[in-house]
């Protein structure tokens, strides 16, 4: 474990504007349970007291089974829950900023957060410009000049440049499925995020497209920090720095096993159930 | 729209440096702070519309409901249910031959156009050629025609030629009018049953109407039974076409080839008359077919989460 989040150092300064606090850590979750309904019982809580970091410039993996919560751990970052039945409980912080106090609203999050889904949702009204700007947009950003720049620094960022430069006024959904991705990834990364979620961004996309998408996510950690749900053993020992391993317990209930550098995780684990895990013989 | 050309000019070190993403950064952040404000206003505004034309929609309904229980409520007795009408100015009766009226006459109307309404709506489902494209058209225009229209038309049909107003005349009418409203709702219904499950029954060595009868119209059967129940409590609130067709009368009478009351013939007849007894009759019979159509909805509603789970 990371133990308790790492607050020295964090930048509490007036220039709040472009600051991305200057901890070690992009991303702290300190003691976060999400529970679905009202009533607290077991069977409710979908994952269980997880304490994790995510640092700055490198990709995170939350690797495990399925239906153990590494999804709904990442939505408990930029406070997806809000629009379904989820209650978080603990603390969530992105650099100074506690997501879940009193006076923070959530859009304000969100302007500090991207996040890409399993299947690529581009809006399907929109040409390929227009959903790569359309973050930016709904933030009330609307000079012309500046949209452009976005727009190309993160197609650029997406490797999609290239192919797209001169058809930005072409409907987004004519693209194949891993460009589609790839545009779910600028759209996220225009509006300068200081952490990229990503929910599997390959299962839906064959092994060539996965395979730049991986590459992509590599380039990116090194000015991003990067929060990859995966199932796939493979895909955390290719390209992330640190692995945290999602397993359910006893009760039914997502929790974090194990937590460290990927290279730890696999070769010494030391939670029994992450060696079981990692070679195969459960989940 | 934006092309790429004076774009692509730029040098790619420039829009990438830690400089240009700090700044874009600055700039977005400073945006969607100073933005948020208004953002929010704008949100809870359009809630509050949302709100308020909520609570408008409601109005009229609560107070149609609201007033017709309070003029007919006391008309409402055993009597009610098992007398014939009386003449002005006696106390007492009922509207026994309206109530089994409605129930013959829309029964009969439902029997034919639900299932044909079904059929029609199947062929559409698995089509989009001109054909389909027409009948969907047709099915838009007839859902619009007006009720007294189909009402004589029937009149001309079938009144005329066998010189006789009866309850099967009123069916006619009443099953035409039904028919593309059932066409259109049970399309709209079967429509969200997702291709993927088309694609699961056809591989699986399914003919189309077997995937249609096994999984379309089942995945789909809430949709189609509230669509069929609106179309079939439209027909029963309808008085136009029984005008010209089942005529009303104050005889009992189970035979669909006489002439037959209903119980919108009866709140229209005893609806205008002076006497405040027929007046009463009159809300008490718009009340029991306020609350039939209401427990019609509710038990096919029941029956059809019933079904979905049951489902073999």
């Amino acid at each position: 474990m990371l133990g308790s989040p790492l607050r020295d150092g964090v930048e509490t300064g007036s220039d709040a504007d472009a600051d991305i606090g200057s901890g070690e850590f992009a991303v702290t979750l300190d003691h976060v349970s999400v529970r679905y309904g009202k009533v607290e019982n077991a069977k409710q809580v979908a994952v269980r007291d997880v304490s994790l970091a995510f640092p700055r410039n490198q990709v995170t993996a939350l690797l495990g089974p399925s239906g153990c919560g590494k999804t709904t751990i990442l939505r408990s970052i930029n406070r997806m829950h809000d629009h379904t039945s989820g209650k978080v409980s603990g603390s969530v912080r992105i650099g100074d900023l506690d997501v879940y106090a009193r006076d923070t609203r959530p859009e304000l999050v969100r302007a500090r957060v991207g996040m890409v889904f399993q299947r690529p949702n581009l809006f399907p009204t929109l040409s390929i410009f227009d959903n790569v700007v359309a973050g930016l947009r709904m933030n009330g950003v609307r000079k012309r000049e500046f949209l452009r720049e976005a727009a190309e620094a993160a197609l650029r960022q997406a490797a999609l440049w290239d192919s797209v430069k001169n058809r930005l006024g072409l409907p987004a959904v004519r693209l194949s499925g891993g460009q589609q991705q790839r545009l779910c990834i600028a759209r996220a990364l225009a509006i300068e995020p200081e952490v990229l979620l990503l929910d599997e961004p390959c299962s839906a996309l064959d092994p060539q497209a996965s395979a730049r998408i991986e590459e992509l996510i590599v380039e990116l950690s090194s000015h991003i920090a990067i929060a990859l749900v995966t199932h796939n053993l493979f895909q955390a020992t290719r390209i992330s720095h640190r692995t945290a391993v999602f397993l359910l317990d006893d009760q039914g209930s997502g929790t974090l096993v194990e937590d460290g550098p990927t290279v730890d995780v696999f070769s010494s684990p030391r939670d029994p159930r992450t060696l079981a895990y990692v070679t195969g013989t459960i989940g | 729209m934006t092309t790429g050309t004076d774009l692509a000019a730029r040098d790619t070190e420039d829009v990438l440096s830690p400089e240009a993403v700090a700044r874009r950064r600055r700039v977005v952040r400073r945006a969607s702070r100073s933005t948020l404000r208004r953002r929010r206003l704008v949100g809870n505004a359009t809630r509050i519309v949302c709100y308020l034309a909520l609570l408008v929609a409601l109005v009229p309904l609560v107070a149609l409901v609201s007033y017709t229980i309070e003029r007919g409520v006391s008309g409402l007795s055993e009597a009610f249910f098992t007398q014939l009408p009386v003449p002005e100015g006696v106390p007492g009766g009922g509207v026994k031959e309206a109530i089994i009226g409605t129930l013959i006459i829309v029964g009969l109307a439902a029997v034919v156009a639900i299932p044909l309404g079904l059929a029609v709506s199947l062929f559409l489902i698995d089509r989009r050629g001109k054909l389909a494209a027409s009948i969907r058209f047709v099915a838009d225009v007839m859902s619009g025609v007006p009720s007294i229209a189909i009402g004589i038309f029937a009149y001309a049909l079938i009144v005329v030629p066998s010189q006789h107003y009866s309850g099967i005349s009123g069916s006619f009418a009443l099953a035409v009018l039904m028919l593309p409203i059932i066409v259109r709702a049970d399309e709209v219904a079967m429509r969200t049953v997702p291709e993927d499950l088309w694609d699961a029954a056809l591989a699986l060595g399914a003919p189309p109407s077997r995937v249609a009868r096994s999984v379309v119209v089942r995945t789909a059967l809430p949709g189609l039974v509230t669509g069929n129940l609106l179309a079939v409590a439209r027909a029963a609130g309808e008085t136009a076409p029984l005008l010209f067709t089942a005529l009303g009368s104050v005889l009992f009478t189970t035979n669909p080839f006489q002439p037959m009351d209903a119980m919108p013939l009866r709140i229209k007849l005893d609806g205008t008359q002076a006497d405040p007894h027929l007046q009463t009759v009159a809300w008490a019979t718009a009340l029991v077919l306020l609350a039939s159509i209401l427990v019609l909805s509710i038990v096919a509603r029941l029956f059809a989460s019933y079904a979905t789970r049951h489902a073999r």
